[in-house]
């Protein structure tokens, strides 16, 4: 006799036979009866009907039987509240039973039973097995208070259940203790603000202690939760360190890649040059390894995060791309990460090994793979020079093949290989030509229509190849059309006597018969372009390009350092924040890696750093987002731009900057109005969304010369220090000029004259530009204004604070010294605005070491307000995205010495009236981010 | 964490579903069998997320095994997870099949309400589950054996219990190999390691405490500090000797029973073992691997509808051991028309289902080598698409680790009962077998 007999009975008028066998006086025959029906359970049948019958056999000594019908109760207490009820004496008796099997049992199901009246008869029985000599109660009774908590939080709160569960963080038993910290981990989730974990040096240590003897699980819930901790300074940071490496070696993946999470999240706290920290990176890689060598569905987890830990610090795994090759037979998912990961590792040391590789996939079976390997052997000639011409021969062979895709897929990264290395590769466009007809793939057609326009005057056909597609105008994705309309506008450049039928066609076609704004505008910028001043359209039109990014599909940094403390988890295998996919509250916060904080302080000074002296190994590098590789050559892919801000600048606008990044930015906004086709920016006022303004920012270039904030004054020497002196001042920027704004004021008997003035040596250079005029003698009771020009060519010497200014005032009875600290934004310089290029590739150069994170609550005024009383004070908006309902500014200044400093500042909703800023800025010389963070405040908060 | 778990047969039919969370009603099962086992067709991710709900599945010869959530859950836990209850699920009944399931449903029931709680995996090691999941109801347990189960299921040794006697104690170390090999036609080593694991039975009295060595040259060296110093000075052959007597372990991991800081301090593997048969240790090398076989191919094109096959195979280790099972894997194209082979040795056969000649040789010793050709005849075709070559691959074992792993004692304490590691009879076995053994032609 088996079970799977139970799988099978589909007879009508089942449930009237079942309930006469439930109601059976024989043992055997109700147990059959039970199982027959959460058999039907499982399958999808409703077998609710025979409640009240079920939960009659619950009394029983049987505990399978028990176990069945408990199972049945999970299952239909909620659909039948009412009758649940008649369960709750045998539950609140079961847990009172001496055998600890049974409690557990009883306490555990009667948490899955989310019905409100049996939630209350739940408290006093929990509340004692949470204190149950037994640790199996224990330690069932734990996750008990979690899932009560999901059901009804208040209650948990008010029984106080909280803290009987932090006290089982100091249990005897090892697995308690990791119950407890899965909880309570959870129940925090849903409490982002509440200290509920409360970890500090005293439960680190004792949740370490746990960690060598509980369960492999046990280990998860516990890493996973040491994870979250913030250690307070690096010492602290590398002791757990220490402690958490052993994990590397355990047999269970999860557990190895929770360790890695830990200690990639530690050791940005630790000093490069520490001894320690080499060693740690060097243990990294070992462990990882070994997680290929685990069952294909794990190797994937391990291949998803791995791409995110060679892009944090590729330093890991750079002499290891030997294990990612790909094997014959891996699921297709396995191939396609490590081809992924083979690109990033790939150097001038491993390229003839990958490109080997690469040169063998090309020819396998899985369409998507072999795209994917014949795009990664343009990327490697991009990335490594010295491969580029191996890279294009080989392309060359691919398309020789004949295969239709192969061949769409290496017309598209020739032509980013025309772009990294002009003039070299060309000979090669009159094979591309010939495989024009199979070209059927939008990104294929407009990669080749930009080759023929760029090299419009080496093809000879030219017009005709275009004129060909032009036939088709109104078929071809708006990609393709874009690109047609910029290569006819080259062309007839490059050749005006031949073509100028041509190009009338091409922008009639696009303004007056396309519904399509961007095409439309794109088109009317040319046209206007072309008839008002035929040279500025060849500036602009032909301009020189910026370079191409080696590394392509890069995540946006702040994303990456969000992603690398979710290791291991989902979030790391979507390479997506949880807020992408989790519903409601939970997991919402944002996780950030800790900045690093030294235990003995740095005596580097701001003067001794490179500033604005980029010793950046890739400067001027437009990174693309995802796989758009289009981006790259001005192949604008119409309205769904949401990448990172820079991203998507057009290219041969260089100059001008208002096709590329205006209009994208315009299309990004969110209240955006489609304008007027024949609309020149000018003439669209203010009151357009808020897409509009920046484009306005960021045209305007230099624009607003208002001036910025200037404080009240304040007074810096009072009268009873200076024999009667009073000084009080303020310091102002307007147009480029700083002064102080001096009032003095006799309060003493005698006449005042001779006034003098005097700067000690600071952190800036700050001198007087002229000497302190004060016309006529000061007589008593007297006060005189006086604006005093500054400038910055003084002496420099490193003062603390950083805007510590010390002033000798002289007169004719004495010399007085007084110190003051200057706002640091009358030092942000007009020019502060950082190309966006410029500003990605300064963002990632600069290390993280330096990014400091600062909050501003409060803050009185709207998102576009911001944007604006920041300028004004010379603080520039380079770009601004919407993440998540979220705004997001990306801004530049720059200090009177040079010094760059970048900012990131996510606008997030305070109470109604008000707004909660995130502002992290980076900067070459740290020092100064405690400042500029304070010149925001208040610049932002006046 | 995870909010369900559903078991379906190939036709996507529910055989187990336990649902842990609140968040996932009836209809996640229906989405995943829609989306995932109907869509029929290759599986391109084992993460899937559909409707905001996301899927991990794992499959077992036809069974569908499927974890379901709508947080943001560990996703390496829940696939060891997945993989651990396809192991107690083994251990229980056997092989995993629509057949077993059905017939053990309760049971499975009550596996997943002890080892998942709330999503949470709890203490899944069958040893301790076997003791109190056991389909017999609980029988008279007196108080003692009650709270002797709940210790060893939440205590710091789950997976062994108190009390275990045997009349001879014993232990066998299978120490189990396999070589992966990439090559390229020309002969060069694309890349090459051994993954290889220790599996241990014991079959020992009481709470033994062991201490497993083995040839590391990590332990090597440290020790030969120690002592080596005034011998290495009347003989410098000394540390090059003991150099080629151990073996550089790139990494390795541990069975839950050993203590990790211990091997993280000392680098010394001590535990106490669980009952039975358990895996001790998986590891991996690069360096220094014997590459038990050589395969040397030639394939010449002899105009558009012929092919021929020439593939050398050469034994490289001792010419007193003996290979086995040895099999030879040829690709052939698929316009493929007919075959002739001949070899020296073994048997060979073309079979058209696979795309492959197969070669089998039964024993071959050490040193020796053996030669296979074929002419392959090729229908014409007018397809553009050039074959894909795929790789001659190979299979085989051998009675010796080709790492060099060599284990050097495995010594048993106990001290409380009474016998010493003398006592207890060991043996030890080593297996090469082959990985992924492929040679590019």
């Amino acid at each position: 006799m088996t079970d799977s007999k139970y799988f099978t009975t589909t007879k009508k008028g089942e449930i009237f036979e079942l309930k006469a066998e439930l109601n059976s006086d024989k043992k055997e025959k109700k147990k059959e009866a039970v199982k027959k029906v959460i058999a039907s359970m499982t399958v999808g049948k409703d077998v609710s009907a025979l409640f009240p019958d079920v939960v009659n056999c619950m009394q029983t000594d049987n505990l399978e039987l028990k176990k069945l019908v408990y199972l049945y109760l999970m299952n239909y207490a909620k659909s039948q509240p009412d009758m649940a009820i008649m369960a709750v004496n045998t539950f609140v008796k079961d847990c009172e039973d001496p055998n600890p099997l049974i409690r557990a049992l009883a306490v555990r199901t009667m948490g899955c039973i989310r019905v409100d009246k049996i939630t209350e008869y739940l408290c006093e029985p929990l509340r004692k097995c949470l204190k149950d000599e037994d640790p199996y109660v224990r330690k069932t009774a734990a996750v008990c208070v979690a899932k009560l908590h999901d059901i009804n939080a208040q209650l948990v709160e008010d029984q106080g259940f909280l803290d009987t569960l932090k006290d089982l963080i100091s249990d005897s038993n090892p697995m308690v203790v990791a119950n407890a910290v899965a909880a309570l981990s959870e129940i925090a989730e849903s409490h982002p603000s509440s200290n509920l974990l409360d970890l500090n040096p005293q439960s680190i240590n004792k949740l370490l202690t746990a960690l060598n003897e509980c369960t492999e699980w046990g280990q998860i819930f516990i890493l996973d939760c040491l994870a979250n901790y913030t250690p307070k300074d690096d010492r602290e940071a590398q002791s757990i360190c220490e402690r958490v490496t052993p994990r590397l070696s355990h047999a269970n993946s999860a557990v190895v890649l929770s360790a890695v999470k830990v200690l990639m999240k530690f050791m940005e706290m630790l000093s490069k040059d520490l001894d320690y920290y080499g060693t740690l990176l060097k243990k990294l890689a070992p462990p990882l390894v070994t997680l290929l060598s685990a069952e294909p569905e794990l190797q994937y987890v391990a291949l998803r995060n791995i791409n995110l830990i060679v892009q944090k610090r590729p330093e890991i795994l750079k002499h290891e791309m030997k294990v990612f090759f790909v094997k014959y037979n891996d699921p297709i998912y396995v191939k396609l990460e490590k081809l992924d990961i083979m690109i990033r590792l790939a150097s001038q040391a491993n390229i003839a090994q990958v490109l080997a590789e690469l040169k063998e996939y090309a020819t396998e079976v899985d369409v998507d793979f072999v795209r994917k390997a014949v795009r990664a052997i343009g990327r490697c000639a991009i990335k490594v020079e010295q491969s580029a011409e191996r890279c294009v021969s080989t392309l060359l062979d691919l398309i020789q093949t004949k295969v239709n895709y192969v061949v769409q897929e290496a017309i598209v990264v020739i032509k980013d290989i025309f772009r990294k290395y002009p003039n070299k590769y060309e000979s090669v466009i009159a094979t591309l030509c010939e495989n024009l007809d199979s070209l059927d793939e939008p990104e294929a057609r407009a990669a080749m229509i930009w080759i023929v326009g760029e090299y419009a005057e080496r093809i000879d056909n030219a017009d005709e190849l275009l004129e060909s597609f032009l036939e088709g105008f109104h078929d071809e994705s708006t990609q393709v059309q874009l690109q047609l309309l910029t290569a006819i506008v080259k062309l007839f450049l490059k050749k005006p006597t031949e073509t100028q039928e041509l190009v009338q066609q091409v922008l009639s076609l696009a303004t007056q018969d396309s519904d399509n704004p961007d095409l439309r505008d794109r088109g009317y910028i040319y046209w206007r372009l072309l008839s008002t001043d035929p040279v500025a359209a060849k500036e602009v039109v032909l301009a020189e390009k910026p370079l191409i990014s080696e590394e392509t599909d890069l995540i946006e940094p702040t994303l990456l350092d969000e992603l690398i403390c979710y290791i291991g988890t989902l979030a790391s295998v979507y390479h997506k924040p949880p807020s992408a996919f989790v519903e409601g509250g939970r997991g919402v916060v944002h996780k950030s890696l800790p900045p690093r904080t030294a235990s003995s302080e740095s005596t580097e000074s701001p003067e001794t750093a490179p500033a604005g002296a980029p010793s950046s190994e890739q400067p001027d590098v437009i990174p693309t987002q995802g796989d758009l590789l289009g981006d790259l050559l001005n192949l604008d892919l119409g309205p769904p731009v949401s990448g990172p801000p820079l991203a998507t600048s057009s290219v041969q606008m260089g100059a001008v900057d208002l096709l590329g990044g205006g209009l994208d930015s315009l299309i990004g906004g969110p209240n955006f109005v489609a304008p007027p086709a024949a609309a020149v920016p000018a003439n669209l006022g203010a009151s357009m969304g808020s897409g509009l303004s920046d484009l306005f920012d960021l045209t305007s270039g230099v624009g607003t010369l208002s001036g910025s904030y200037v404080a009240p004054k304040a007074v810096w020497l009072p009268a009873m220090k200076a024999k009667g002196l009073e000084i009080s001042g303020t310091f102002t920027r307007q147009v480029g000029s700083i002064s102080m704004d001096l009032q003095l004021t006799n309060k003493a008997l005698q006449v005042m004259t001779d006034f003098a003035i005097q700067f000690n040596r600071n952190s800036f250079g700050l001198a007087p530009a002229a000497p302190l005029q004060v016309h006529a003698p000061l007589s008593p009771n007297q006060t005189v204004e006086i604006s005093l020009p500054l400038n910055t060519v003084g002496s420099v010497m490193k003062m603390e604070p950083l805007n510590n200014l010390q002033v000798a005032v002289k007169n004719n009875i004495d010399v007085f010294y007084f110190s003051t600290l200057y706002p640091l934004h009358i030092l942000f310089v007009e020019d502060g605005k950082m190309d966006r290029q410029m500003f990605l590739a300064t963002w990632k150069d600069i290390p993280n070491e330096n990014e400091a994170q600062f909050q501003i609550r409060d803050c009185p005024l709207n998102a576009e307000a911001v944007s604006s009383r920041l300028q004004s004070s010379n603080i520039f908006t380079v770009a601004k995205r919407n993440v998540e309902g979220q705004d997001m500014l990306y801004q530049s200044l720059k200090l009177t010495n040079g010094i760059w400093v970048l900012a990131e500042l996510r606008i997030q909703p305070g109470n109604p009236s008000s707004l909660l800023l995130q502002l992290s800025l980076k900067c070459r010389a740290p020092e100064v981010s405690q400042h500029v963070y304070q010149a925001y405040e208040t610049i932002l908060k006046n | 964490m995870i909010g369900g778990l559903f078991i379906y047969n190939h036709k996507g039919e529910v055989l187990i579903s336990r649902v842990y969370r609140d968040d996932i009603g009836r209809n996640a099962v229906d989405a995943f069998r829609v989306n995932v086992i109907h869509a029929r067709q290759q599986v391109r991710s084992p993460v899937t997320n559909i409707a905001r709900t996301s899927f991990f599945h794992v499959k077992r010869s036809n069974i569908w095994l499927a974890a379901v959530t709508k947080q943001n859950v560990n996703a390496a836990m829940v696939f060891e997870f997945l993989y651990k209850m396809c192991d107690v699920m083994a251990a229980y009944f056997g092989k995993i099949s629509e057949e077993n399931i059905k017939n053990n449903f309760v049971l499975i029931y009550e596996l997943l309400d002890e080892i998942l709680d709330f999503g949470y995996p709890q203490n899944s090691e069958t040893g301790a589950l076997k003791t109190f999941i056991t389909q017999q109801g609980i029988k008279s347990q007196t108080k003692e054996e009650q709270s002797q189960i709940t210790s060893q299921v939440t205590g710091q040794i789950g997976w062994r219990r108190e009390g275990i006697k045997y009349r001879r104690n014993e232990l066998f170390l299978d120490v189990l190999e396999s070589v992966n090999l990439l090559m390229s036609p020309q002969g060069q080593v694309l890349s090459a390691h051994v993954s290889g694991r220790v599996v241990m039975k014991s079959y020992l009295s009481g709470m033994p405490e062991c201490k497993f060595g083995m040839n590391d040259k990590i332990v090597i060296e440290k020790q030969g500090k120690g002592t080596a110093d005034e011998t290495s000075k009347r003989r410098p052959s000394a540390p090059a000797r003991s150099g080629k007597q151990s073996i550089a372990i790139d990494d390795c991991t541990f069975h839950q029973c050993v203590r990790l800081s211990k091997f993280d301090s000392e680098r010394s593997i001590s535990f106490i073992p669980p009952d039975g048969e358990f895996e001790l240790m998986r590891y991996r090398t690069t360096k220094d691997i014997i590459l038990p076989f050589r395969v040397i191919p030639l394939v010449r094109e002899v105009g558009r509808t012929k092919l021929e096959v020439k593939v050398v195979i050469k034994s490289n280790f001792k010419p007193s051991l003996l290979a086995q099972k040895i099999e030879v894997r040829i690709p052939t194209p698929l316009n493929t028309s007919g075959v002739q082979v001949i070899c020296m040795k073994g048997k060979a056969k073309y079979k058209a289902s696979e795309n492959a000649i197969v070669w089998k040789i039964k024993r071959m010793a050490g040193m020796k080598e053996s030669q296979i050709s074929a002419e392959i005849e090729l229908l014409p075709t007018n397809d553009k698409k050039k074959w894909a070559r795929p790789p001659i691959s190979m299979n085989f074992e051998v009675p010796f680790a080709p790492s060099g792993l060599k284990v050097r004692y495995l010594k048993v304490f106990e001290p409380k009962l009474n016998y010493s590691d003398h006592d207890v009879i060991k043996w030890v076995r080593y297996i090469g077998r082959s990985g992924i053994y492929e040679t590019r032609c």
